[in-house]
């Protein structure tokens, strides 16, 4: 999590700036060569004002106005199940965060169901089995190469009957460019919806932090496919930055959520932007 | 049919018709259209900056071919400068004894999916795979290479029940290994992040006891600007010999490889172009080159002008 901010501040204290190295350091956060060449335009375009500024400062700041100060928490619904829709491309941590959302749940003191809806991928239904029975969570299943959406439905009405206050979907990994697999997306977001109109009342877009410029367009067309609510990056315990959050909340204005920061239940956090421009960055 | 990219470098070009040489100040703007690509598709900042660097150079005073437009060429040129760095054709994989693979890299990157393409792979060489479960921490990591040998018909190492430590489990995979007799050993291991010091040394210590002759990388093709940090760390932990890039179906550009090529100096040896077994093939540099540039077939194009 070694910010990149962090290494320039003494070198912009001085009075030339050094533009080059503010927009390497952005580049290499993975904000995107385009925003963080707007992001440099800007700054570069108000340099007098700047003068004596630290503009590693000015540059944060730029950054936290782009994101949300505050993401709307996770509150369940009275008298029926808020169902929360987990999807991405493949291995970004989707079963993980999964487990993990519904661990914070769980000891908000919801009560909260789980849908194994890969039932493509080898051994996912298990791994999502042993998460399931790790945090005494229940989790509907259906058979191998079943139907992911009846597996969702099925989960529904096991949220309904047992009372439960969330009921998480887990899908199997989908590269945004795979026309059938999106459209089996959509079937799964049309048969949620069919015992409740607003269900999935949440769309959540895992991104894995090591991502670089195709995040953006894995939220693009995630977005055309299912309208998303928020974004989980995951593994930002390692050297991703993460920075193309930035660039989905500034294009798409889908604000990212939750984070993970390691394998385990507990490395799991409500996003906050500000810690996240300051720490990160 | 050309490219966003090219089309861009027709406009930048424009000013050039007529004359007889490329010239350093016409070449600026296109410089910057293919700086924007290269980081677009992810190629690290600093190899960006040196490879635009050197292209200028080799550009400015260049002739100017007459059938196709400076634009091209200038691409063309890019290209070849790519292809150099990215290396030669496919180098197949190290199969001398004792012909043990091990598979690392990030979480999630494609290792266990990988481990199994390869053994599907070498099953058609005529060869006789073996794949051995190493990684103890994801949930049913076992059991995924398990099912996956099953379906290939391939013997499958798994680790005690509750075993919890991958070395004694290397240990053991050792000796199930000789009980085997002859084959090719890929060994899957559990995916971990570039920061974390403690599983690297983890990784050594399981490195140091299933003494591979070849340690593969497997990177996913939109991994961003840590490419350079990723590949270092693994290389210095256990010293890679080979590259495998995943998921190089979608639409990402895959620069990151350039990167980890730069920074390993190890060849690639397949990339992954799907989620199923026989997804699996062989590196060409020159159509990895003009995925990264983004572009069509320039580089036919100039070759026949
Ligand atoms: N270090 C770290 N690893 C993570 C994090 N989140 C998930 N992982 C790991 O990433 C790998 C992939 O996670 P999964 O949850 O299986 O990913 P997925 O998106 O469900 O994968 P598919 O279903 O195959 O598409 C596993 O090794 C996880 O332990 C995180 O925040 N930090
Ligand atoms: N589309 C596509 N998916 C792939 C490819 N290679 C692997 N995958 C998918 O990527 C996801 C992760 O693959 P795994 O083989 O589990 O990755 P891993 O590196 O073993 O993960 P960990 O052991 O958790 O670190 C799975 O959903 C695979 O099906 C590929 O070339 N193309
Ligand atoms: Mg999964
Ligand atoms: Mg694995």
């Amino acid at each position: 999590m070694a910010g990149f901010f962090k290494s320039l501040i003494q070198r912009f204290t001085k009075p030339d700036i050094d533009w080059d190295e503010l927009e390497a350091s952005l580049i290499s956060g993975d904000l995107g060569p385009r925003l963080a060449l707007q992001i440099v335009a800007d700054l570069k375009s108000r340099q007098r004002t700047l003068h004596g500024a630290d503009i590693v400062q000015v540059a944060r700041e730029h950054v936290r106005k782009i994101l949300p100060e505050s993401v709307p928490a996770l509150e369940p619904i009275p008298g029926r199940p808020k169902v929360l829709l987990i999807v991405g491309v493949n291995g970004t941590g989707k079963t993980t965060s999964t487990a993990k959302l519904a661990h914070l749940l769980h000891r908000r003191g919801h009560k909260v169901v789980l849908a194994a809806a890969d039932t493509f991928r080898a051994a996912a239904v298990e791994q999502l089995t042993v998460w399931s029975e790790r945090l005494q969570i229940p989790l509907v299943k259906g058979p191998p190469n079943g139907d992911p959406a009846s597996v969702c439905f099925d989960g529904y009405e096991k949220a309904l009957k047992t009372g439960a206050d969330f009921l998480i979907c887990d899908t199997a990994g989908r590269l945004h460019t795979k026309h059938n697999l999106m459209e089996e997306l959509k079937k799964i977001h049309r048969i949620l919806g069919r015992k409740d109109e607003e269900s999935p009342h949440e769309v959540l877009l895992v991104c894995d932090a090591t991502t670089g410029s195709n995040a953006l367009q894995q939220a693009r067309e995630f977005n055309k496919a299912i309208p998303l609510t928020g974004v989980i990056v995951t593994k930002l315990d390692g050297s991703g930055k993460g920075g193309v959050l930035v660039a989905i909340q500034q294009e798409l204005s889908v604000p990212t959520r939750f984070i993970g920061l390691g394998e385990s239940v507990d490395d799991f956090q409500v996003f906050d932007s500000k810690r996240f421009v300051d720490e990160l960055l | 049919m050309f490219s966003a990219l090219s089309e861009k470098l027709e406009s930048a070009f424009k000013k050039l018709r007529g004359q007889a040489r490329i010239s350093e100040s016409n070449v600026s703007d296109a410089m910057q259209d293919i700086r924007m690509a290269l980081l677009e598709a992810d190629v690290d900042f600093k190899v960006t900056k040196d490879l635009v660097e050197t292209v200028t150079k080799q550009s400015v005073g260049s002739e100017v071919l007459l059938k196709v437009s400076p634009g091209q060429q200038i691409v063309k040129i890019f290209h070849d400068e790519l292809v150099k760095l990215l290396g030669s054709e496919s180098s197949a994989l190290n199969l001398e004894p004792p012909q043990r693979i091990l598979m690392t890299g990030l979480n999630g990157a494609g290792k266990t999916t990988t481990s199994a393409k390869l053994a599907n792979w070498l099953k058609k060489q005529g060869r006789r795979p073996l794949l051995l479960a190493l990684d103890l921490y994801r949930p049913a990591a076992v059991k995924q290479l398990q099912v996956l040998g099953q379906q290939l018909n391939v013997p499958v190492f798994a680790p005690a029940e509750g075993e919890t430590d991958p070395v004694r489990a290397a240990k053991a995979a050792m000796v199930w290994l000789k009980e085997q007799g002859n084959g090719v050993a890929i060994f899957d291991t559990a995916g971990r992040q570039d920061l974390d010091e403690e599983l690297l040394a983890e990784l050594k210590r399981v490195r140091a006891v299933v003494e591979p002759n070849e340690i593969l990388l497997v990177a996913d093709a939109a991994t961003g600007q840590q490419a350079v940090s990723v590949a270092q760390k693994f290389n210095a932990a256990v010293g890679i010999t080979g590259l495998i890039m995943t998921k190089l179906d979608g639409d990402a550009r895959g620069g990151a490889l350039l990167s980890m090529r730069q920074v390993t100096g190890c060849a690639v040896k397949f990339l992954g172009v799907g989620e199923k077994i026989d997804q699996l093939e062989i590196f060409h540099p020159d159509r990895m080159a003009q995925r990264i540039l983004g572009m069509g077939d320039v580089v036919g194009l100039v070759e026949k002008a």
